[in-house]
């Protein structure tokens, strides 16, 4: 074979690379309003977006615009777990109900959820439910369809095994549904935690609950631009937080799932 | 005979990371016009390599290739490779009239040229009604048919096959021993063979290049004076096919055991 | 039969519980269905279709088309070289990771929000990522021996890009163009809401300001149609362009 495994600065050469590529990007942003290529009203250099985060980090508002940001995500994300794997497992296991169901999920799901806006501002105005509600709704979907490909997966022998045994419908649930369904589950999770962000700011920033959005439309109205660009700094952070700390839940409770795939 | 093929001293050594590997050490011989010959070797000899840095998808660390006469620096015009994995090789997203046209439209022959040749290589394979099927709806063996069908469409003047049934089961590859036999008897294309199989060489070549082990030299360049019509029962049966075989494998044996000829081929 | 049948029941059903529940309702937020179904032609008129609605989906259209060619050309340049890939791999999690309406403050600043450029360059921006990464992961997983193949029977630049690049990786570039797809629609709906405009947004949040109710469901109606519309018209391309990816993946499944 010719495939010559060589070791060496395989694992150590991305991250310097990638590094190289943050640090550019950097002095970009950096050098492209100090050059006055890019107006500094529009774009302020690097080094001041990172002054204004500063100052930020030392008022008490800031915390808790984060802190509102994130218990907003984790209990929609919650919720919407919760309530995409009852209702998938349920529908899931009965076929009758799948088949009926089949098309109005196929319906509703690409029903965007900001379709919901105007009803939800009626409904609870500026106020946390709002966002709670299209932050469900969103990540909702998500839980859902990967749970149903999930408890589909069932492999039927080991159905049928555990029911000759006269399992009880809880043990088979307990047994054979939830394992086969967990790695589904899991990127269920991933995917909705994503997007439970997103809607959690959208509604932040267009609805106005309080929280990071808010900021950002604030700081932004009132032309502290420096500031805007810190806030989203902020939020892409926390953005990066979410994806790094899902897939690591993912990795961790895939570890056992020895078949491979595919991520949809 | 004209030679079409020349390799002279190539050598590949691969390095990375300060790490150096010497696949090839000085591997020197020539393929005549119209010949089949067969490159047999132990596992890791480099095998992959040499076909490789023969296609032209490789680029070696010394020594000379030359196709025609002309230096081999990246793929050659009159060169076609069949790969071992028949799967990979075929694009999956088009027919197989089309996975087997596609080279000729790249090579800027006419509609009609096209087509009349597209007929002629699948007719050839025995591939006629599956034309209009995606490879994946064949089976392997039909599979690596389509690719021997492309590689004869594009009339390159070497053909050059890497364990190309190495992944089939027995029976077919028995058949497709006896096509690619067929095929070079009828169509007279230089057929460059690489396998791990010692029976499979003696059967389908003129010539056995016996490779040493890793950093590979030619062991010896083993003449197979059997008569051109071969069958796989009368041949494989037959005392000399047997002498044949004993003395590639004993050669095989040695090669693993780390033998290498007294004084290298290539002088020079 | 036997398959449209359950496909429509539960829709009917939820629908004419909808109806009936509404029916007496006095409620100012749920107006009785049949109110809304009344009011849905009087609201989506010729005006509002031609001024409101077309506007918005002809933006939608422009961002995300720019988006899906700009995605795949980056993807297609980065995937293909590995020093460019680890070299953007980080700064594109970042970007990725920032969530796309907070594109429309930043925009705002540079050319205040009005006018189409600024909501069509928010749909492009908030598209292209999803694009972007999964044209790079198609295209660096393409097949090594594909690539060899093509190489060997000295396939052209052209040839090269587009029958085995781009091709190999459309399953890739399609789940990716799904992914933004949604997106799409989201930023069309919320580059309205953040400035005082016309558009199919922008109606809605004004008849849900001048409390019209009735005309507000219409427009979330209307809104979930397209919605739905937008992705039986992705499944119908999906399924003409990787007709191939299903049968391999079947026959892959089988053996």
């Amino acid at each position: 074979m010719t495939v010559v495994s060589l070791p060496g600065r395989a694992s150590a050469r991305p991250v310097s690379l990638g590094l190289l590529g943050l640090a550019a990007a950097v002095a970009l942003l950096e050098l492209l309003p100090r050059l006055g290529i890019v107006d500094s009203r529009f774009l302020p250099p690097f080094s001041a977006m990172v002054r204004s985060l500063a100052e930020q980090a030392t008022t008490a508002a800031f915390w808790t615009a984060t802190g509102q940001t994130l218990r907003g995500w984790a209990l929609g994300l919650a919720i919407a777990m919760a309530a995409g794997i009852a209702a998938g497992v349920v529908v899931g296991s009965v076929p009758l109900l799948r088949a009926l169901t089949a098309s109005t999920i196929e319906f509703l799901r690409p029903i965007p959820s900001v379709a919901l806006i105007p009803l939800v501002v009626l409904i609870y105005g500026s106020e946390m439910p709002s966002a709670l509600v299209l932050v469900v709704y969103a990540s909702f979907w998500q839980v859902l369809v990967q749970v149903l490909y999930g408890v589909a997966d069932v492999d039927p022998v080991v159905r049928d095994t555990a029911r000759s045994y006269r399992f009880s419908r809880r043990a088979i649930v307990r047994t054979v549904v939830w394992p086969t369904a967990m790695p589904y589950v899991v990127t269920g999770f991933r995917l909705a935690a994503s997007v439970a962000l997103i809607l959690e700011i959208t509604a932040e920033l267009i609805i106005g609950v309080p929280g990071l959005g808010r900021s950002i439309g604030l700081a932004q109205s009132s032309g502290a631009v420096a500031e805007t660009y810190a806030l989203v700094l902020v939020v892409g952070v926390i953005g990066v937080l979410v994806n790094v700390l899902a897939r690591a839940v993912e990795k961790r409770a895939l570890r056992w799932h020895t078949s491979v795939r595919r991520d949809l | 005979m004209t030679v079409i093929l020349n390799v002279d001293g190539l050598a590949k050594t691969y390095t990375g990371h300060g790490r150096e590997v010497e696949a090839i050490r000085d591997l020197t011989f020539q393929i005549h016009k119209g010949e089949l010959v067969c490159i047999v070797g132990p596992s890791g000899a480099g095998k992959t390599t040499l076909l490789r840095c023969v296609a032209g998808l490789l680029d070696s660390s010394g020594g000379e290739i030359e196709l025609d006469g002309a230096s081999v620096k990246e793929p050659p015009p009159g060169m076609a490779v069949v790969f071992q994995e028949y799967g990979r090789s075929l694009f999956p997203w088009l027919t197989v009239r089309k996975n087997v046209e596609l080279p000729l439209r790249e090579k800027g022959l006419g509609k009609a040229d096209r087509r009349a040749k597209v007929e002629a290589a699948l007719d050839a394979v025995g591939l006629r009604d599956s034309a209009d099927a995606h490879p994946w709806q064949l089976s392997g063996g039909m599979q690596q048919r389509v690719a021997i069908a492309r590689a004869v469409a594009y009339e390159p003047s070497v053909l050059l096959m890497d364990e190309p049934f190495a992944a089939v089961d027995a029976q077919t590859r028995a058949d497709l021993e006896d096509l690619v036999r067929r095929l070079w008897l009828q169509l007279g294309v230089t057929v460059l063979f690489v396998t791990h199989d010692i029976d499979e060489s003696v059967y389908l070549g003129q010539r056995v290049l016996v490779l040493s082990n890793r950093p590979t030299v030619v062991l010896e360049d083993v003449r197979i004076d059997l008569p051109d019509e071969r069958d796989q029962l009368g041949t494989r049966s037959s005392a000399r096919f047997s002498e044949l075989r004993g003395h590639v494998y004993e050669l095989i044996q040695l090669a693993k055991k780390g033998h290498r000829p007294a004084s290298p081929p290539s002088a020079g | 039969m036997r398959r449209v049948l359950p496909a429509l029941a539960l829709p009917v059903v939820l629908i004419a519980a909808w109806w009936v529940a509404s029916a007496g309702s006095t409620s100012f937020f749920w107006p009785p269905l049949r109110t809304i179904v009344e009011a849905f032609p009087r609201t989506w008129t010729a005006d509002p279709l031609v001024n409101d609605v077309l506007p918005s989906l002809a933006r939608l259209a422009i961002g995300y088309l720019a988006a899906v060619v700009a995605g795949v050309a980056l993807g297609v340049a980065i995937g293909s070289s590995r020093t460019l890939r680890e070299l953007s791999e980080p700064l594109l999690e970042f970007l990725r990771a920032v969530p796309p309406p907070v594109l429309v403050p930043v925009i705002a600043l540079f050319a205040g929000y009005t006018g189409w450029t600024s909501k069509i360059i928010t749909i492009a921006l908030g598209c292209v990522w999803p694009v972007l990464l999964n044209t790079i992961e198609g295209v660096r997983s393409l097949d090594e021996v594909l690539r060899d193949t093509a190489r060997s029977y000295r396939f052209g630049r052209v040839a090269t890009l587009w029958h085995v690049v781009l091709r190999g990786a459309s399953p890739r570039i399609v789940t990716g163009a799904r992914q933004a797809l949604s997106i799409g629609v989201i930023l069309m709906v919320i580059s309205e809401l953040f400035g005082a405009d016309r558009g199919l947004g922008a109606a809605i949040v004004q008849f849900q300001r001048g409390f019209a109710i009735p005309q507000m469901w219409t427009g979330i109606i209307l809104l979930g149609l397209i919605g739905v519309a937008l992705s039986g018209l992705f499944r119908l391309v999906e399924h003409r362009t990787l007709a191939w990816y299903r049968g391999l993946r079947q026959a892959e499944r089988g053996a």
